[in-house]
C-alpha cells in the first residue's frame, strides 16, 4: 500500500466535518449499504464529502487499511471513524448520531 | 443455515465462546449485484452475545469480531452486518 494514498485518505478525512466513503454517489448508491447510510446522512441535513471507491481501486483498497474496517460505506466525522452501516443506522435509531451532527447542520435561516 | 454460515458460526464459536449466536445467510437478498459477482463472498448477518464485548465500544466489538474473520472476507464474506452485544 502506498503512503500517497493513505496520505490523500486522511487529507480527505481530516478536511471535512463529515466525509462518507461509499460505493457510487449520493444521487446513485451502487450498493444497498451506502444507500442505507446516504439517506440517514441526508435526513440530517449536512453538508458532507461523499467519496466514491468505485472510481479508484487504491482508494477502494486504502480506506480499509487506513480505518481498519473491512467494509464500505465507512462514515467519518470530524477527522474520527464513527462506523459502517450497522452502527450508523443504530446510532440514528438512538439519537447519538443527531447529537453529533448537530453543530455541522444547515441553518435554515440563515 | 449454508455451509459458509456454519464456518462463520464454528469461527465465532470458537473465539468467543457466545452465548447466544445466530448467523443467517441473506446472499439470496442480494445475488448478482456488482459487488458480491465480482469477490464471490456472500452477505451475512451476525447476531452475537458475548462477554467478550463487555465494556467494549461498538467499533471495538465490530474489529474484534471482523479481526476473526478476516481470512473470510472475499471468497466467503462480501458483506457482513453485526449486532453485537455482550449480554
Amino acid at each position: 500500500m502506498s503512503h500517497t494514498v493513505l496520505d490523500q485518505i486522511d487529507g480527505v478525512v481530516k478536511g471535512n466535518d463529515v466525509v462518507l466513503f461509499m460505493k457510487g454517489t449520493p444521487q446513485m448508491p451502487q450498493c444497498g449499504f451506502s444507500q442505507q447510510v446516504t439517506s440517514i446522512v441526508a435526513s440530517y441535513n449536512v453538508p458532507y464529502a461523499a467519496v466514491n471507491v468505485l472510481l479508484d481501486a487504491a482508494v477502494r483498497q486504502g480506506i480499509k487499511d487506513y480505518a481498519d474496517w473491512p467494509t464500505i460505506p465507512q462514515l467519518y466525522i470530524k477527522g474520527e471513524f464513527v462506523g459502517g452501516c450497522d452502527i450508523v443506522n443504530e446510532m440514528h435509531a438512538n439519537g447519538e448520531l443527531a447529537e453529533m451532527l448537530k453543530p455541522f447542520q444547515n441553518n435554515e435561516n440563515s | 443455515m449454508s455451509v459458509r454460515s456454519d464456518k462463520i458460526h464454528a469461527i465465532l464459536t470458537q473465539a468467543f465462546q457466545p452465548s447466544s449466536l445466530q448467523v443467517e445467510d441473506e446472499s439470496w437478498k442480494h445475488a448478482g449485484h456488482a459487488g458480491a459477482k465480482e469477490s464471490g463472498g456472500g452477505h451475512f448477518v451476525v447476531h452475537i452475545t458475548a462477554a467478550a464485548f463487555s465494556g467494549k465500544s461498538r467499533i471495538a466489538c465490530h474489529r474484534m469480531i471482523n479481526h476473526t474473520l478476516k481470512g473470510e472476507f472475499g471468497e466467503v464474506i462480501h458483506a457482513l452486518s453485526i449486532h453485537a452485544k455482550s449480554a
